[in-house]
């Protein structure tokens, strides 16, 4: 096993790419470290898929390299890379038994008869197959099926990564939990590196170690679920991640100070004059009501849901969302609300600028 | 329990289907039932004769020989058709226009008038004009599909087998091209060999289809007749005498129309007794498949 190096990438499903926008998959460059877990999260259509299968070698990327290691593996085959994929939906060899259906990839390896049956039979009690492996595949359900294609994917030991392309759509909301929690077992047992491709961002958060954010053929943001929270890197992050996602406010910033529509925000760093289109970020959690100063908004909704309130207002006529406690009584009209100064972030042109260095965050 | 509406007039719905089945089938098929028992000699005088015919034609060495000669080109067509048109069906490319430009040359011989098949077979395989029978004649090989039995069932094979290997590929075809890409990104990552892929994923997939394509080419193989006998009319002697090709020179050559009505009558039960355990073997084998 070995850290998996992926060296300026891209990739378009067009033979003749012309512009930017004919990638799939954009510019990335990234780095697997070896036998961590991470969650490669972004919406349908950002290239997660295609990301995954250039790594497993079902696609030859139209540019750049991958290594394993120091070893540039772009122009090896899946045999020879030994990467282990669970695919979206159930894929099961429907005349095969379950044990058989699990045994499958170790005997193309020709391995030992004792091994496999070992192997399989762990396996099986692992993700709760063991009172099904005599069963044909065929007329197991949905929810089995999977499980059989997760075990396929798990079964082989010496593999350099595990990649799982939204293993969980097909299953039962009640078993995603029990099975993701299977596979943080696994992955603590045998310390495989896992990708694990989402859309889901509870999936990613509770999964990963470190989470890839990715959107419109672009890696955005690579950290911890914590990082990710507090420091988005790209507006999309702090949109996609947190529910509700992050709000924008369209400023001007000066220093330590920014402005919209001619109230005044108190920065806690100093931004100078950044370029491009600046806006705002804070999160739902840090925006406070007050009683005397702040920005002006007029509430439009509040959605109690036990625990927090959340409230939709509006704020110079475009939507802003916070969270309050339960125990506060807001009525519909006008109030208004303060940022926590430590938990705003400046973006412009959709990249977090830090605050320090002045630097925006790299494409 | 919901009760189930009664109505006897919906009887009345199914009417002109009955009707169109009678005029269509049970009536045609019942005046054969009426000749099976009975004998003419021309001017339209029947008399009664029982079940004389079955009895004749059941101790009949013709019939015996015509059948055994219809299992086994069945058999043969059967065992060269499926896999080869399984293998055609494989080596076919899966997208682009290439794949458009062979499903419309394999879909031509489908397309030719029986008779028509017959005759270009009839010319192809001459030893003094036909291109096959030239070419073959002049590898040193003797063939003539006119006085050797031998010759003349290859050529009849194939013949059938570049009429209708065809439609076992496209069948097969269709079965291939709805197994979704992810299975053989699976295999591949499984390290499944190409045998491994195509019995373990493409075969089970493709079970629907070949059900059909073997049924379809069995009953079909089991009726031939047009291409035969425009080639060699039967011959030579009896070698390619099949069931229809007889039957037709009883009722039409002999004009012995009750024998020729028992005739048709046992050959369609025939037909209908082997689909009909074909069709249950297969079907009984999938289910076992699925529930074992």
């Amino acid at each position: 096993m070995a850290s998996i190096t992926l060296d300026n990438l891209a990739h378009s499903y067009l033979a003749n790419p012309q512009s930017e926008a004919d990638y799939a998959l954009k510019h990335v460059n990234l780095k697997w470290e070896d036998g961590q877990a991470y969650a490669l999260l972004g919406p349908s259509g950002c290239g997660k898929t295609t990301l995954l299968n250039i790594m497993s070698g079902l696609l030859q990327p139209t540019r750049g390299r991958i290594l394993f290691g120091e070893e540039d593996v772009t122009a090896a085959s899946t045999v020879d890379r030994n990467i282990a994929q669970v695919f979206q939906f159930p894929v099961v060899y429907d005349t095969m038994t379950v044990g058989q259906n699990l045994a499958f990839p170790l005997r193309n390896r020709g391995l030992k008869a004792d091994y496999i049956a070992e192997r399989v039979s762990r396996i099986a009690q692992m993700i709760g197959l063991e009172q099904h492996l005599g069963q044909k595949a065929r007329g197991l359900t949905a929810d089995l099926k999977q499980k059989i294609s997760l075990g396929r994917g798990v079964v082989r030991d010496d593999v350099n990564a595990i990649l799982f392309d939204e293993p969980l759509t097909v299953i039962d909301p009640h078993l995603k939990w029990e099975l993701r929690t299977q596979l943080k077992s696994l992955h603590r047992e045998f310390g495989h590196t896992m990708v694990y491709v989402t859309h889901d961002q509870t999936e990613a958060l509770t999964f990963a170690d470190k989470v890839v954010v990715m959107h419109d053929g672009l890696v955005v943001q690579i950290g911890t679920p914590q990082e990710l929270f507090e420091r988005p890197a790209h507006t999309f992050v702090g949109y996609f991640i947190g529910s509700p996602g992050m709000n924008f406010v369209p400023v001007k910033v000066d220093g330590k100070n920014a402005s919209t529509h001619g109230e005044a925000i108190e920065l806690a760093s100093d931004y100078a004059t950044p370029a491009g289109e600046v806006v705002l970020g804070i999160r739902p959690e840090f925006v406070r009501l007050s009683k005397d100063n702040g920005l002006p908004v007029t509430i439009q909704q509040v959605r109690d849901v036990g625990r927090q309130k959340f409230v939709t207002a509006s704020l110079f006529g475009s939507d802003i969302n916070f969270v309050v406690e339960p125990g506060i009584q807001i009525d519909e009209g006008t109030a208004k609300v303060v940022f926590d100064q430590e938990q705003i972030s400046i973006f412009s042109d959709d990249w977090r600028i830090d605050p320090v260095t002045g630097q925006r965050g790299a494409p | 329990m919901m009760q189930k509406p009664v109505n006897q007039r919906a009887w009345l719905l199914v009417l002109p289907v009955l009707a169109l089945v009678a005029f269509s089938s049970v009536i045609p098929m019942m005046t054969v039932v009426n000749y099976s028992f009975q004998d003419s000699f021309g001017g339209n005088d029947f008399f009664w004769v029982g079940l004389e015919w079955y009895r004749e034609l059941l101790q009949s060495e013709r019939l015996w020989d015509a059948l055994g000669r219809q299992l086994l080109f069945s058999a043969i067509i059967l065992l060269i058709e499926i896999p080869l048109g399984i293998l055609v069906a494989l080596a076919m490319p899966k997208r682009g226009w290439l794949a458009s430009l062979c499903l419309v040359l394999m879909a031509l011989p489908l397309l030719i008038p029986y008779n028509v098949v017959g005759t270009i077979w009839q010319v192809f395989g001459r030893s003094d004009i036909g291109l096959l029978g030239r070419l073959v004649t002049d590898l040193g090989i003797s063939y003539n599909y006119a006085q050797n039995a031998v010759d003349a069932w290859v050529t009849v094979i194939a013949m059938d087998v570049w009429h209708w290997t065809s439609l076992v590929a496209l069948l097969s075809y269709a079965g291939l091209r709805s197994i979704p890409d992810a299975y053989y990104q699976a295999a591949k990552i499984d390290q499944a060999s190409r045998w491994s892929v195509f019995r373990y994923i493409e075969l089970p997939k493709m079970r629907g289809v070949l059900i059909i394509a073997i049924l379809l080419r069995f009953m079909d193989s089991f009726m031939i007749y047009t291409e035969p006998f425009v080639l060699t009319g039967g011959g030579p002697g009896n070698a390619t005498t099949f069931l229809s090709i007889d039957l037709v020179k009883m009722a039409l050559g002999q004009f012995d129309l009750g024998p020729a009505a028992a005739f048709s009558l046992m050959y369609f039960l025939v037909i209908l007794l082997i689909s009909y355990v074909f069709y249950t073997v297969m079907i009984t084998m999938d289910k076992d498949e699925t529930k074992a």
